[in-house]
């Protein structure tokens, strides 16, 4: 009996240490275990939210502006720089059901994921006051099939062509953003004709007609109501028509040596920017805050900005409320203000940030904005009008941001490595199919 | 253990005294017990931390990894698993990414540890001579190592740039056209090995630098006294006299290229570093894990990959202690 005694003595200091031990491992994290950061003490507010890039909440003093008018609010903002990092956290705290922010963001190409898989972690905003100002299409991005809204739309990415008009000018094309306009209205395969031609008659052959043709395949897919899934969520892009145009113009540009072989937003394509490589790239509004701060001071006034072929869409975002937020109520209340038409203009006029909300889109600093880098443009009225021709129902899939990305990938196989248009689709399909299967 | 110490009835050790019912008695049969307590539970509290944070961060994981890696499981529904048995492990032996991956591991490995290794050796023979400044030259030595793993590979990335690297400037200089260093196969593969050897040659030249030390002066005034010139006393007494050293630093630098991952993924940026660019031209087995696990958020697919690599260090730490073996009988 005494062995037994002893060694359950023993075993209990054993257990002690282990369990004091233990306590120092978890008594670092234990902070942010429960709830979501947020909550309510000695009538104070305090909002947490999560965001990633460039949403200008935070950049803009639009916070700091919200929390001065509501004096008891106190509102913290995690800005996360990489949405694919942001991404996967946010889905690795929605899978443990801790860390998370009251107020998470959303971006387009996660929408239907989110709102297929984790719907009752967000709260349904559908019946917020004040809300029915939006593009049609924009709320029924993150609608679910059972009419739940599981966040306020920010801003949305229509689509133009920002060109060079010096090099447009050395290779005999118009530089008037009306004829040049022209050049390819009503049909993306006019732009690349035009780029035969600026090709043939270019005389600096350093200079490439676009940056890259994944840049002219997004803009192609994302002017059409079914892109890569259709409305029961099953994966058509191998029969899809406007996949297949898409893919045929972008690998033609490609075999036509018309680009200069770059990967938007990866190394190459800011010192292209600066140092003049191309001469035109498919641009969504919010790319033109990126072009004038690579571009630079020195290229103020050689860029301007052409209607596109086809109205589409690349982009965009959404802000969602927590269900478990203990202030679920000023979280929404938050979010209704953020989003709404007076900030959406704010933001367009501050950092470029396009409007998603209609009202937004008819107010003066919206209708009278004019881009000074890019020669004067009436960026306003060329987005809105692009903004207008996306269809109202845009059916997004699950995967649609990895698809994206491996149909870039595709393409800068045609591009860069030199496979043919045929092969370089085979292992296209063969990788979606693993990513998305 | 409770069989080597002598025991009264009462479970206390060596000469417990006499039961008595005085409050003296007690106090002192608490004090025993605090001081056993003190002696026998000690050690336990002191070890208890590692094993605690082991359970917690190796072997809970190791587990749950072999548990979902027989599962179909999406990272966003953690709680939705399916299990498919081994098929995760036939698919990977069936999928040709995975070869692709293991080949590429296996060549940037070796691109990257053989120079290393043998540049570090030059490099701890020049630092072991009596030298101005040397303890200069070993802190310099060991400032690439202490560099962030992102810092370095994000330098080399832009040196490494096709049309404003300043490596292919200088390139041109030369009348070399601009290499494609990302798109074509081999020219990524060197460019990462080179990040790879820029950071760990000093780390490794300091550990030779070490072991040499530990040569006693006198083999080599034996060896010049027999005349060998300074080469000969490399070969014949230097290796041999660190050839522990040089066997511990291969079995690290393999596991460090099996591990192979921040290099190429931030050599490549973007979706096409997770992808170890447009052709899998440099994915190594860390990037294809990453890709499954946290691109295409196939949790049940990572864990296997993980668990390939694994078994995979395991054939080749038997393989290392094999050869050694062999070489060592031999000598």
């Amino acid at each position: 009996m005494g062995k037994a005694r002893r060694k359950l003595r023993t075993r209990a200091v054993a257990a002690i240490s282990a369990v004091s031990a233990l306590g120092l491992v978890v008594g670092c994290g234990s902070s942010d275990s429960g709830g979501t950061g947020g909550g309510k003490k000695d009538g104070k507010v305090t909002i947490t939210m999560g965001l990633f890039g460039v949403m200008g909440f935070k950049e803009t003093g639009l916070l700091d502006k919200y929390m001065k008018e509501h004096p008891n609010v106190v509102i913290k903002a995690d800005v996360a720089g990489d949405e694919q990092t942001y991404y996967t956290a946010l889905q690795t705290h929605l899978a443990a059901g801790s860390g998370l922010k009251d107020i998470q963001g959303i971006e387009i190409g996660r929408a239907k994921e989110l709102s297929d898989t984790q719907k009752d972690k967000f709260v349904d905003l559908s019946g917020v006051a004040g809300t029915d100002h939006f593009l049609p299409w924009k709320q029924s991005q993150v609608t679910t099939a059972d009419k739940k809204v599981i966040g306020l739309g920010t801003d949305i990415g229509p689509m133009a062509v920002c060109y060079r008009k010096d090099l447009f000018e050395q290779a005999g094309l118009p530089t008037d953003r009306d004829e040049v306009a022209k050049l390819w209205e009503g049909d993306w395969s006019k732009y690349v004709d035009a780029g035969k031609e600026f090709k043939q008659k270019s005389k600096d052959d350093k200079v490439a007609f676009m940056d890259s043709s994944s840049g002219l395949f997004n803009a192609m897919i994302y002017g059409n109501s079914q892109q890569f899934y259709d409305k029961d969520g099953e994966l058509i892009y191998a029969t899809n028509p406007v996949v297949k145009d898409a893919w045929k113009l972008a690998s033609e540009a490609a075999t036509s040596d018309l680009t200069a072989k770059l990967r938007q937003f990866q190394p190459g394509w800011d010192p292209g920017l600066a140092n003049s490589t191309f001469a035109s790239t498919v641009c969504p509004a919010w790319m033109l805050a990126h072009i004038s701060e690579k571009a630079g001071p020195k290229n103020k006034g050689k860029w301007d900005v052409a209607k596109a072929p086809k109205g589409a869409n690349w982009g965009g975002a959404f802000l969602g409320v927590m269900e478990k937020s203990p202030v679920k109520k000023e979280a929404q209340e938050l979010v209704a203000w953020l989003t709404a038409p007076e900030q959406q203009a704010y933001l367009f006029k501050e950092i470029g940030n396009f409007p998603s909300s209609q009202t937004a889109l008819g107010m003066p600093e919206v209708v009278d904005a004019k881009s000074d880098y890019f020669s004067g443009a009436p960026i306003g009225k060329i987005f809105s009008a692009a903004a207008q021709e996306i269809p109202d129902e845009q059916v997004l899939g699950r995967k649609d941001g990895t698809i994206k990305d491996i149909f870039s990938q595709g393409l800068t196989l045609i591009e860069a490595q030199n496979k043919s248009p045929n092969e370089a689709w085979k292992t296209t399909d063969k990788r979606i199919e693993k990513a998305a299967g | 253990m409770a069989i080597s110490t002598p025991t009264t009835p009462d479970g206390a050790p060596g000469a417990a005294p006499p039961a008595g019912s005085g409050t003296g008695a007690e106090h002192q049969r608490r004090s025993t017990l605090l001081h056993r307590l003190d002696v026998r539970g000690a050690p336990y509290a002191f070890v208890a931390p590692f094993f605690v944070v082991f359970a917690a961060f190796s072997f809970y994981p190791l587990v749950y990894t072999s548990w979902i890696s027989l599962h179909r499981v999406e990272l966003s529904t953690l709680n939705l698993m399916e299990w498919v048995g081994f098929d995760n492990y036939t698919a990977l032996w069936e999928d040709d990414r995975f070869w692709n991956a293991l080949l590429n591991t296996f060549t940037i490995g070796v691109l990257s540890t053989v120079p290393q290794l043998l540049m570090a050796l030059g490099l701890a023979h020049l630092l072991n001579y009596r030298l101005r400044g040397s303890t200069f030259f070993r802190v310099a030595a060991l400032t690439p190592y202490a560099t962030s793993v992102g810092a370095a590979a994000l330098v080399f990335t832009m040196l490494f740039e096709r049309d404003f690297g300043m490596i292919n400037w200088m390139l041109s200089l030369v009348g070399v056209d601009n290499v494609d260093w990302e798109n074509n196969k081999w020219a990524a593969q060197t460019a990462i090995s080179t990040i790879v050897i820029w950071r760990w040659t000093g780390y490794n030249a300091l550990l030779y630098l070490a072991a040499m030390q530990a040569i006693p002066r006198d083999r080599y005034e034996a060896a010049a006294i027999d005349g060998a010139s300074r080469w000969q006393q490399f070969l014949t007494v230097t290796i041999p006299g660190i050839r522990s050293t040089i066997v511990f630093t291969i079995v690290l630098s393999t596991i460090g290229a099996t591990q192979l991952f921040g290099e190429p993924l931030i050599f490549g940026q973007g979706p096409n570093g997770i992808t170890g660019g447009a052709d899998n031209q440099y994915q190594t087995l860390g990037l294809l894990l990453y890709e499954e696990g946290w691109k295409n958020y196939q949790m049940g697919r990572a864990a296997t990959v993980a668990w390939a690599m694994f078994l995979l260090l395991i054939v080749v730490f038997v393989v290392q202690r094999l050869v050694t073996r062999v070489t060592a009988r031999k000598g």
